[in-house]
Order: structure tokens, then C-alpha cells, then sequence
């Protein structure tokens, strides 16, 4: 087999690609390349990595321009004609070469109130959630989100709106939305409706499409409106 | 703008989208019945001229495009042309107004004039 | 901060998004001109006479096919977004894309036919 020839981003937001060449394994993951370009080659190179076996999504990045989890992409699923584009996340500040600076992404979430608040203390009984009920199941369905930034970064509403919240944000405020043991619904609905809000997406659909733990934003977000519809309509809102 | 509003002109952009659904769906038919064979005036003024249905039909029709087109055009106005939400919506009132008044005019025009 | 490509944005939802804002871009400035062509008939069936032979032109006639294929297709798109906002979730709803395409083809085809019928 011939070396990758990898062009991986250099810089901060001004910079330009450098390109590696880097020989390829079997079983060969996108991480995996990245590793050897700062062990081997060039060990001023910056990038992110914890778990390595996707769970943490701190090596998420842009790999020939879509948004990975780079330990869970396989080179020889992404790389065409032996060549690979490596670049930092999009709609993130770059920090230095593939590390951006994830502030306003977790801003964004506090915005959204994406925090539980509950009422009770411990000298109430215990919370009873149905796991079966509707809105657990949507609460289920949205709650496995680890703050990987892959549907932000995926996103074109965020780049063409500076205040939007985005996909993450929303879905956690979704799923917080359908916690019944959640005392700020209504501070909350206020928070993501609008055009900050749920109200400025498109149903693009990237974010659901690019998640890798497969959850759909875009179902909340729908969800999101409908509640803030009917809130608004009752005066609640 | 207030979140309130937002959701409200989310909701009757949708409403008004699934009256149209209907309308559309009527209307597109109508096109492609009417324009077998040519269209000429006469048969156009011949089949709404005094037509109460008609003229009902796409009286509301043509509400339904006042309430549905403006506020699309609000959203592409302060996301492609980066305009203040408050100017898009103004906007999108007039051009609402807009539509309204020719629309039934033309209604007018072919059903009772 | 890095911006995306057309590669973030290749796949089918995008595009159905691409098509229904096209389309309905395109339908809103088409409006008033309609609604004026046919307020043609305030001044009498001369003057809605004369507009219609003005759009006799084959150049017109594409016109008009094209805003058919973009009234079904915005149509259809729009039955998919109220479909994904309100009834229960089931994914983007390729399947309303892939209706969607196929429904502004027959829309087309029949108003093609219609014309030259």
C-alpha cells in the first residue's frame, strides 16, 4: 500500500494546510494518523484526543470536510486516491491547528438553560417518571449527548446566525423540556424560543445527520417549537 | 424580537401552510386542466366570471399567501441580507399587504368585474 | 473560525432545504406578477387577451413550467417539514424527499403534456 498524503490545518484561523505523508496501517483510524504525524513528524502539531474508542468526543474534528469523531473513522472508508483533509472543527474559534476553543458551544448550552433544577429536597419522596411515558421516551432519546460539538460544527444556521443556539443546546433544553420533575419549563421554553432559538432552524437536518451517537436534534427542535407554539398561544410564553 | 411573537408567526405560517397544502394541491389540477388546448380570456372569464365557489376558493387562497409568503420572505430577508429581525418583519407586513390587495383584486377582477 | 464546504452540505435533507427556499424565493416574487396579469381582466377581456398572447412565447411557456415544477416541489417539501414538525418523529423523512422528487416530475411531465396536447 502507498503513504497517505495527509494536509492537515496549521495555524489558528489564519494559517494553511501542511501536508504529511504517513503509512498506512491496518485498521488504520483517522486518530490514528493524526498521532503518528505529532509522535513521528512534526511534534509541534495540536489536536485533542482522550478515550480513543468513541466515547468522549474530544477528537472530533473535520475530516475532508465533514464532521468525525476521528478515533471512530476508519481511513480506508474516508480517504479517496490515498488522500486525507484533516482541519479543525468549523464554527469554532481555532486555538492552534486542530484544537478550537469550545466557549461558546457550552455557553450556548447555559443559555438554553440545559440544566436541570428540580423542587424537591430530601425530606420529599422520591420522583416518580414513568420510563415508558411519552415524554421520558423523547427525553431518552435525546439525553446521550456527550457535548462533542459535531452537530454545532455541522450546522449551517450557526454559521449564518452568531446568537443561535444550536443543535446540542436545543436538544438538551428538549430533553430537559421533557423531564417532569424539572422546575424551570417556563424560563426555559422562554430561553430557546425565538430567533436565537429553535425558531431559526431549518430542518437542515446536518446535525442529525452527522451525530455519532445517532440523535436527532432536529426531532427536539421540532418538539421545541410545538411547545413554545402552544405557550404562546395559551399567553404563557 | 419577543419570543412570543416568534412562536406566534411560526404557528400561522404553519397553519396557513397546511390551508394552502389543500389549495395548492386544488389549484396545480386547475393549471394543468385549464391549459389543454391554449388559454385565451374567454375561457378563463367564462369559467370564474360569477363563480361564488371560485371566487371563494381563492378569496381565501389568496389570504392564505398573504399570512404564508411574508413571513418566509422575513426569515430569508435577516438571514441571507443579515437585516434587524424588526425591519424583516416590517417588511414582511407590507409585502403581506402587498399580496393581499392585488391578490384579491385579481379575484375580483375575474369573478365579478 | 473554519467555515464548511459544499462536502457538509452533500446530503439529502440539505437539499431539500436548498430546493424549498429556491422554490419559494422564486414562487414569492412570481406572486405579484401573477396576481397583476390577472387583474388585467379589470380593464376588460381585450386586455387579459392581450396579456395571454404576450405569454404565448415559448421562452414564457418554459417560465411557466418551471414555476409549476416549483410550486409541486415546494409543495411537497412543505408536507414533509409539517410532517417532521408535527406528527411523530421518524427521522428526516427521506421518503417524502424521494415523493417529493417524483411528485414534481409527474407535476411537470403533466403540465408539459397539457401544453402541447
Amino acid at each position: 500500500m502507498s503513504n497517505l498524503q495527509v494536509r492537515v490545518w496549521r495555524g489558528k484561523d489564519q494559517g494553511r494546510f501542511a501536508t504529511y505523508e504517513v503509512p498506512r496501517a491496518a485498521s488504520q483510524t483517522v486518530l490514528d494518523v493524526v498521532t503518528y504525524i505529532q509522535r513521528q513528524l512534526d511534534p509541534t502539531l495540536s489536536y485533542r484526543f482522550a478515550c480513543r474508542v468513541g466515547m468522549c468526543g474530544s477528537c472530533a474534528m473535520t475530516v475532508n470536510g465533514v464532521a468525525r469523531w476521528t478515533c471512530r473513522t476508519h481511513v480506508a472508508k474516508v480517504a479517496k486516491n490515498g488522500e486525507l483533509e484533516i482541519a479543525p472543527l468549523s464554527n469554532l474559534k481555532v486555538i492552534k491547528d486542530l484544537v478550537t476553543d469550545m466557549s461558546e458551544f457550552f455557553d450556548k448550552w447555559a443559555r438554553a438553560l440545559g440544566r436541570f433544577k428540580g423542587s424537591r429536597t430530601r425530606h420529599d419522596d422520591f420522583a416518580l417518571v414513568k420510563p415508558d411515558s411519552a415524554q421520558r421516551a423523547a427525553a431518552d432519546a435525546a439525553i446521550e449527548c456527550i457535548g462533542c460539538g459535531v452537530c454545532y460544527a455541522s450546522c449551517d444556521v450557526v454559521a449564518w446566525r452568531k446568537e443561535f443556539l444550536g443543535p446540542a443546546a436545543l436538544n438538551r433544553a428538549w430533553s430537559l423540556a421533557n423531564d417532569v420533575r424539572d422546575a424551570q419549563q417556563g424560563e426555559r421554553l422562554r430561553a430557546v424560543a425565538g430567533d436565537a432559538g429553535c425558531h431559526s432552524c431549518h430542518t437542515q437536518g446536518s446535525c442529525s445527520e452527522r451525530c455519532p451517537k445517532k440523535i436527532e436534534p432536529t426531532a427536539g427542535i421540532a418538539g421545541l417549537k410545538r411547545l413554545a407554539a402552544a405557550a404562546a398561544m395559551r399567553g404563557e410564553l | 424580537m419577543k419570543a412570543a411573537t416568534e412562536a406566534k408567526l411560526w404557528y400561522w405560517q404553519r397553519v396557513s401552510a397546511m390551508l394552502l397544502a389543500v389549495c395548492v394541491a386544488i389549484h396545480l389540477g386547475g393549471i394543468i386542466y385549464a391549459v389543454h388546448g391554449g388559454l385565451s380570456a374567454a375561457q378563463i372569464l367564462g369559467r370564474t366570471h360569477g363563480n361564488v365557489l371560485f371566487g371563494v376558493f381563492y378569496g381565501v387562497f389568496v389570504l392564505a399567501c398573504a399570512v404564508h409568503v411574508p413571513i418566509g420572505i422575513a426569515n430569508v430577508a435577516d438571514e441571507m441580507l443579515g437585516w434587524r429581525r424588526e425591519y424583516s418583519v416590517l417588511t414582511a407586513l407590507l409585502f403581506s399587504a402587498l399580496i393581499a390587495v392585488m391578490g384579491l383584486r385579481a379575484v375580483y377582477g375575474v369573478v365579478i368585474a | 473560525m473554519r467555515r464548511n464546504d459544499y462536502r457538509a452540505r452533500a446530503h439529502p435533507a440539505y437539499w431539500a432545504f436548498v430546493v424549498h427556499r429556491v422554490s419559494g424565493l422564486a414562487l414569492a416574487a412570481f406572486l405579484p406578477l401573477h396576481f397583476w396579469a390577472l387583474g388585467q381582466a379589470l380593464q376588460g377581456e381585450a386586455a387579459l387577451d392581450g396579456f395571454l398572447r404576450f405569454t404565448e412565447r415559448p421562452l414564457f411557456k418554459f417560465g411557466e413550467w418551471g414555476l409549476v415544477v416549483l410550486l409541486a416541489l415546494h409543495l411537497m417539501g412543505g408536507m414533509r417539514l409539517l410532517v417532521i414538525e408535527f406528527l411523530p418523529w421518524s427521522g428526516l423523512r427521506k421518503n417524502w424527499i424521494a415523493a417529493g422528487i417524483g411528485v414534481g416530475l409527474a407535476a411537470g411531465l403533466a403540465f408539459a403534456l397539457a401544453l402541447l396536447g
